[in-house]
Formats: structure tokens, C-alpha cells, sequence
């Protein structure tokens, strides 16, 4: 019987089994943010063990609310840079140099095939686009994780997802994860793995295909995984092409975690997508998902253009290219917020921001902000938010308020319509 | 800072599938970084019929009932953590998210699964009353008393998450191991 990719990553990385179906894994990336990770690190000061297993492997963001907004979020912001500089971290990202966690950490290239990740961060799921196992966890798994540099894990299932046919043009990554969540139900894949496979998967960009992995925990699973591919390396070539020589040998490298043909799954699921339309929530669960067209004239308040499933240079691109040259709803308020520096300074030059501020959008800095109703963009009351973040519950971006789902493209076409809308319609 | 767990006591029921940790504690609140500042705003956005998160009930209450995919959405461990502060070290639901899930066990705490037929049995018991539940973990046992009648449950924890019980948490368990 041959492995998934899950298996092999665990096989390589076994540290200790304590109990059967108990798995304690050795850790490449421990990452790192502002929100959850202080109180580990307090923790760790009041046990007398402030240390870190490897100063090298662990990675530090601040991104939740950035710049400070106001004595409590400074306060945390300055209990993780103090930590980073007394253990003399090197990667660490601070105003002016941040970006939200799970844009910029892969971005830098710290994420490879193969590698284990956890973050307090429960779209840590989004690092499996590289051929990772990166998981969410809480502060206790992260103190653990920054002391000894292991974690805990059940014995991994997985479930296979095939994504075949075409999109339609104007149909994307967003889409299509919103209408397999919307199949596999809140808690469809608990406790497993969700492998991205087929056709359409291998031809996504590797942006499309953090967008795809990012809301894999919309579904309950552990992590979403891609296989690596010679879009995988072209994506690292800059960070890898000392250790390689030549894109040949890293592919050669990587394809040693593809998952086996005759490897064991859980489930073994078939999307074809080539009727898929733009897909957009209702509700208050990211399972709620139906066609834009089901949902056209929804009126809405605010559109969000952002976070770590769709603030991406391509996603910003896809939004630009229908904004461009028109103007936003005079009853909308339209946030747009590139996903790190990086992204942002490529949208300048592309003039993609200039777009954005002629249709009538706010360019914030990169964070994190509206996205969890902590800052940049909070709802009021009754007010209605389309958004290209990976969660609808209630009250999530502010007591109160709603917030639709979608696609970049989607977000852009409803900001000028002020009611939600199809971008192919326009 | 673990400190000793009490399993058992009164029990509040929250009747929904899907509570997530936005709804267990908004996140407005991540902001404090000591866990006994969060305690006023324990459950603080849910919206159920019946249930008031500043009511006496929940300020009793040392065990939650619930239904299945409690703790959905963010990794926030500030749910787990609310819970503990508030003296609720239990929660007994049909099933969870896999993040709080084992954030309570990494706690020290305990989240215990129940077929749906005995959750609703539970939740037909408290609705008598004001039900006491008290729960033996060395032998895996739950027993729930509202007046004169008392229903007794057998249930399943992993020998890692009863290791993580017993040793107070993963830190203890991982500090001591590795």
C-alpha cells in the first residue's frame, strides 16, 4: 500500500508515538503572530523556561492589529517584539516590514515541501499549497512547539478532493473552495487532511492554490495539501536555487512527497467545476453557499478587499481589472488591504492601487484588521460587508453585522453596483 | 499556570450545532494577555433562545452540554481558557472542532464525546431542572442527577488526552518527556 503525502511528512518526522494513534512530530516552522503567542510566552517566563528550541525555525509576525491601535495591542505587540529580540530571532516583522502571517511567511520562502508547520493561527491550513503538513493550533500546542519544537497530532486521514473539467472565465480558486465547503458541510472534514487534486488544481497558480488550502479548516479539516510541482518550485526558485542548481533537481527533490497512486485515502471526492459559477454565502456558516446570481441585489454597506485568503498580488489584479476606470456605489464604503509590503509595492507599480483610489477605495497597510472585527473596518450593527475573507459567522467583523463571501472579482463587481453582483454581468 | 481541575458540578445546556469560538468569546477580546481578564465576556455573543451569558446559570455552571462541531472556526486556545477562568472544566458535546478540542485536553481539561442519543437525554434531564453532573475520570464514567433521577453514561477519552488530564497539560506532559 502506498503513502499520502500526510503519511510521509508524519513517517519522516516521527519523534515519539507516547499512545497508539498518537503522533509527536518534529517541527520545521514554528510561526509565530501577536494575538496568540504572548500568553505562551508569558507562560513560559513564569515556568522559567523562556527559551526558544530554534531560533532559526521560528517565525515572528506582527499582523493582527498593526500599527498598534491602541495600549492593549501595543502592549501585545511589544511582549512578542521584546521576546524576538532577547532571543535574537532573525525573521522577525515588525511595522513597516509586516504583512498578515500567511502571505508573508510563504512569500519569504520559509515554507517547503515536505516541511511541518504550526501556527496559533487556525488558517496555518493555508501552507499546505506548498506540499506541507501546516496546521492551527492553540497557544499551548504553539508554547510547546516554540520550547521543543514538537507537536501532537491523531494518526493522519485524508480525504482526496478531485477538481476536474475548466472554469469559466471569471470563475476561480475562490469559488471553487466555497462550493466544496459548501458540499462537505462545517465539520465534513474534521480530523482530516484535505488533498487538492486534478487537473484544475495543476494549473492554479501557487497564490490560487493558498486561496484553495486556506479554507480547508472552513470545512474542519486539519490542513490542505497540493502536491509540489514545478509551479511549487518555480514559486521558491529565488530562495532554493543555491541548494538545487537546477529546477530539474528540485522537482526531482520534491516529487518525493507526492503522495503514492496506490496510497490509502479516507474519501475519495469528484468536483467537476466546469459549470461552476461565482459562488457567494449566506448565513452565518461558511457551508451556506450558493451562486451570485441566487444572492444579486443583496444590498451591502462595505466591500473588503484582503486577508489571507484573497490579498495576494492576483487577487488584487482580478479585483483592478474590473474596477478599472469605473466608481464604486456612493452608498458603499470600499477597504482594500494588499496582504504584505511586497504585494502592496508590486500593486504600485502596476498601478493597481491607483485603481482602487479612482473607483473610491481606502488602501490600507497590510493586516489583518477588518477581517475578525479588530481594526481597519469594524461593521456596525445591521450593516452588510462583501468580503473576500474566509469567514461569515456572526459577528465576526463587528457585533451584528454580515458578511457575504466571495471572490475578489465578485467584491469589486458589487462595490460598483452597490448590491451583491456578478463581475461577468457588468 | 495550570491550577486544579474540578470535573463535574451544575451543567448548562447550549441547544445548537456549530458554536464557534467567535461566539464563545468575540474577538475584540484577543486583546488581553492575561486569561482572568477575559472572564466577563465568556459566551458573550451567542444568541440562543433561553440562554444569557450573564445569567446565574452559566455563573454556576461547571459543565457544558452541547451539540456536535462545538468550538468550530478560529485556534483561539482564549475559548478553552474562558471556560477555565468562568470554573467550567468540562464541556460534553457530540462532537468538536479538532483545535478545541484539544486545546481543552492541552489545558488539562476535559471534552468528552456523547452519541447524540444520550446528548439528548442529558438535555431532556436538565430541562426538569437544576441537574448535577459528576464524572469519574479514572474509570470513564459520567453520571448526571436532576432530583430523583439519575442517568449514567460510559465514555471514551484517548490514553493520550487522559494522559494530558492527568499530568495537568501538554506543557507538564511535553516538558516532562522531551
Amino acid at each position: 500500500m502506498g503513502k499520502t503525502i500526510a503519511e510521509k511528512i508524519f513517517a519522516a518526522h516521527l519523534r515519539d508515538e507516547p499512545f497508539a494513534g498518537t503522533r509527536v512530530l518534529s517541527l520545521d516552522r514554528v510561526l509565530c503572530h501577536e494575538i496568540t503567542t504572548p500568553v505562551a510566552i508569558a507562560d513560559l517566563v513564569w515556568r522559567q523556561k523562556d527559551r526558544v528550541f530554534d531560533r532559526d525555525k521560528i517565525k515572528v509576525v506582527i499582523d493582527h492589529v498593526t500599527p498598534s491601535k491602541d495600549s492593549k495591542t501595543a502592549t501585545q505587540a511589544k511582549i512578542l517584539r521584546d521576546w524576538a529580540r532577547r532571543h535574537e530571532i532573525p525573521d522577525f516583522f515588525d511595522v513597516g516590514r509586516n504583512g498578515v502571517c500567511h502571505a508573508i511567511f510563504p512569500e519569504k520562502g520559509y515554507i517547503r515541501p515536505g516541511f511541518t508547520v504550526i501556527m496559533g493561527d487556525s488558517h496555518t491550513c493555508t501552507h499546505g499549497a506548498f506540499g506541507a503538513f501546516a496546521a492551527g493550533v492553540g497557544t499551548t500546542d504553539l508554547e510547546v512547539g516554540i520550547l521543543k519544537g514538537v507537536c501532537a497530532f491523531r494518526e493522519p486521514a485524508t480525504i482526496r478532493i478531485n477538481i476536474t473539467g475548466s472554469l469559466q472565465q471569471g470563475v476561480v480558486a475562490k469559488d471553487v473552495i466555497l462550493h466544496v465547503i459548501g458540499k462537505l458541510g462545517v465539520n465534513g472534514a474534521t480530523d482530516r487532511i484535505l488533498e487538492f487534486r486534478g487537473p484544475v488544481v495543476e494549473a492554479m497558480s501557487m497564490e490560487a492554490r493558498m486561496t484553495l488550502c486556506n479554507m480547508a479548516i472552513e470545512a474542519g479539516g486539519t490542513c490542505g495539501v497540493c502536491m509540489p510541482d514545478m509551479t511549487t518550485v518555480d514559486y521558491l526558485w529565488p530562495f532554493i536555487k543555491e541548494e538545487f542548481g537546477s529546477r530539474e533537481a528540485a522537482l526531482a527533490d520534491y516529487s518525493q512527497w507526492v503522495s503514492d497512486p496506490d496510497a490509502d485515502y479516507d474519501k475519495v471526492l469528484y468536483f467537476d467545476v466546469s459549470s461552476l459559477e461565482p459562488q457567494v454565502t449566506f448565513d452565518y456558516k461558511p457551508d451556506c453557499v450558493k451562486s451570485v446570481a441566487d444572492l444579486a441585489g443583496t444590498r451591502i454597506d462595505q466591500v473588503y478587499i484582503g486577508t489571507c485568503t484573497n490579498g495576494r498580488i492576483e487577487d488584487l489584479r482580478q479585483a483592478a481589472a474590473v474596477l478599472k476606470g469605473k466608481r464604486i456605489a456612493d452608498s458603499v464604503r470600499g477597504i482594500v488591504s494588499p496582504a504584505t509590503p511586497k504585494i502592496f509595492s508590486e500593486a504600485l507599480d502596476e498601478g493597481i492601487i491607483q485603481i482602487f483610489m479612482d473607483a473610491g477605495f481606502c488602501v490600507t497597510n497590510p493586516t489583518c484588521g477588518a477581517c475578525l472585527g479588530m481594526s481597519n473596518g469594524v461593521l456596525a450593527e445591521d450593516e452588510v460587508c462583501a468580503s473576500t475573507s474566509n469567514r461569515n459567522f456572526n459577528g465576526r467583523m463587528g457585533k451584528g453585522g454580515m458578511v457575504h463571501l466571495m471572490s475578489p472579482a465578485t467584491a469589486a463587481a458589487s462595490a460598483i453596483a452597490g448590491t451583491i453582483t456578478d463581475a461577468r454581468s457588468l | 499556570m495550570s491550577s486544579k481541575k474540578i470535573f463535574g458540578g451544575s451543567a448548562v445546556v447550549l441547544d445548537r450545532a456549530d458554536i464557534n469560538t467567535d461566539e464563545i468569546i468575540p474577538a475584540k477580546y484577543l486583546t488581553e494577555v492575561t486569561k482572568e481578564a477575559l472572564t466577563p465576556y465568556i459566551l458573550e455573543d451567542l444568541t440562543l433562545d433561553g440562554f444569557d451569558p450573564k445569567g446565574e446559570k452559566l455563573k454556576n455552571a461547571g459543565v457544558v452540554i452541547t451539540r456536535a462541531n462545538f468550538g468550530c472556526g478560529s485556534s483561539r486556545e482564549h475559548a478553552p481558557w474562558v471556560f477555565e477562568v468562568n470554573g467550567v472544566h468540562t464541556v460534553i458535546a457530540e462532537s468538536y472542532a479538532r483545535i478545541f478540542r484539544q486545546n481543552m485536553f492541552n489545558c488539562g481539561m476535559l471534552a468528552i464525546e456523547l452519541p447524540k442519543s444520550d446528548i439528548d437525554r442529558i438535555i431532556a434531564l436538565e430541562a426538569r431542572g437544576d441537574m448535577q453532573v459528576s464524572i469519574d475520570v479514572e474509570k470513564q464514567k459520567i453520571s448526571a442527577s436532576s432530583g430523583s433521577e439519575t442517568l449514567g453514561f460510559d465514555f471514551e477519552i484517548s490514553p493520550f488526552d487522559k494522559a494530558l488530564v492527568e499530568a495537568g497539560g501538554w506543557v507538564e506532559f511535553a516538558d516532562a518527556r522531551y
